[in-house]
């Protein structure tokens, strides 16, 4: 129906920007959704890293604070 | 007896790791890439210094840093850069860890830490770098401490287990070189020389405040093992051609220090023989 009931979705915060994503995602389909799959990326949720062998695995849930960086140019 | 030299400059040892080259250089403020990976050439570096930072999620560019940094060659140093408590410095230099993990890059068991006491000056929060150094070690990094140039707190960094103490000759990107030569030569002595309780092995890298070559020479010159610096040559107006300069510079200050200079005479000291002069010498 491409129609998505309000109850399949959650809140989360990605880099410090609230968004919505699908109830049951993992730390994969996040990344999936943000176009990231296969660049290096650590990720942090609620303060503690999720290895990337734990990615498949690790369930987002309601209210999530999730950091996604990479390396930059710095000194 | 005729002097000899052995020219070659030992490689530099920090921790688990051993560099080539006593010139470690940043990534950051490049005017592009090609400049950046001339640039890090030139300058002979197998360390380079990376921050982490969040993904840009819109408009990201399909571009990154990683794309450019030839990672079979050069071992990656993240920073804690833009940190100003202890606790994000240890947060951030996890994560980098982390993506080097990722990468496989050697450099994941050492990290650059900067915990920052304002934006206005870049200076290091001595009560948070040295908490952070602390929790750091105890993890397991390899910590190279970005500190000011006060000794008391490099020695107190040292004994809380950094691998590296790295004083600032100058605050971050002011090109200002060393501004009080006296605290870094003291620095050398606490952290170095056996008389003092120091070990010679121990590295102590100044980092930050080079604007010129000279710069690094008179760091050099003082004993430092070796140099951190980015804006001095990214910022340069030929950022190529810096590179080479400050490499020459670094191999310059170490020899020169090891080579021995001559005492400083308020008098001058002819260097042609008085013996055999034809010509007549006022006073004599």
């Amino acid at each position: 129906m491409g129609f998505e009931p309000y109850h399949d979705r959650m809140q989360i915060t990605v880099n410090g920007i609230p968004r919505d994503a699908p109830v049951e995602s993992t730390v994969s389909t996040l990344l999936d959704l943000l176009e990231l799959t296969g660049r290096p990326c650590a990720v942090e949720v609620n303060r503690e890293i999720v290895r990337k062998a734990d990615h498949q695995d690790h369930r987002l849930a309601e209210n999530d604070v999730i950091e996604v960086v990479s390396l930059v140019g710095g000194g | 007896m005729t002097i000899t030299a052995d020219l070659a400059i030992p490689s530099l040892r920090i921790g688990r790791f051993h560099l080539r080259s006593r010139l470690v250089t940043g990534t950051g403020k490049y005017p592009d890439a090609q400049t950046m990976q001339s640039a890090l050439l030139e300058s002979g570096c197998d360390a380079v210094t990376v921050a982490v930072r969040r993904e840009r999620l819109v408009n990201a560019e399909g571009r990154s840093l990683l794309d450019d940094l030839d990672l079979d060659r050069l071992t990656i140093l993240p920073n804690t850069a833009g940190c100003f408590t202890a606790e994000d410095a240890v947060r951030v230099a996890r994560l980098g860890r982390e993506l080097l993990d990722q990468l496989d890059n050697p450099g994941k068991h050492w990290v650059k830490l900067e915990v920052l006491g304002d934006q206005t000056t870049l200076l290091p929060d001595p009560v948070g770098t040295l908490e952070a150094c602390r929790e750091l070690v105890a993890d397991g990094f390899d910590v190279l401490c970005y500190s000011s140039d006060d000794p008391i707190m490099a020695a107190r960094l040292r004994d809380a287990g950094a691998t590296s103490v790295m004083p600032a000759g100058s605050p971050i990107g002011s090109g200002r070189g060393i501004s009080n030569p006296a605290a870094i030569r003291i620095i050398l002595e606490l952290l170095k020389d056996p008389a003092h309780g120091g070990d010679p092995d121990y590295p102590v890298i100044v980092d930050a405040g080079v604007g010129t070559p000279s710069d690094i020479t008179i760091a050099m010159e003082l004993g430092a093992d070796g140099v951190l610096l980015n804006t001095g040559i990214a910022h340069a107006k030929n950022p190529v051609a810096m590179a080479r300069a400050m490499r020459l510079a670094c191999d310059a200050g170490w020899l020169g220090f090891r080579a021995g200079r001559i005492p400083k005479r308020l008098y001058a000291t002819a260097s042609s023989p008085w013996e055999g002069v034809i010509s007549h010498i006022p006073g004599e």
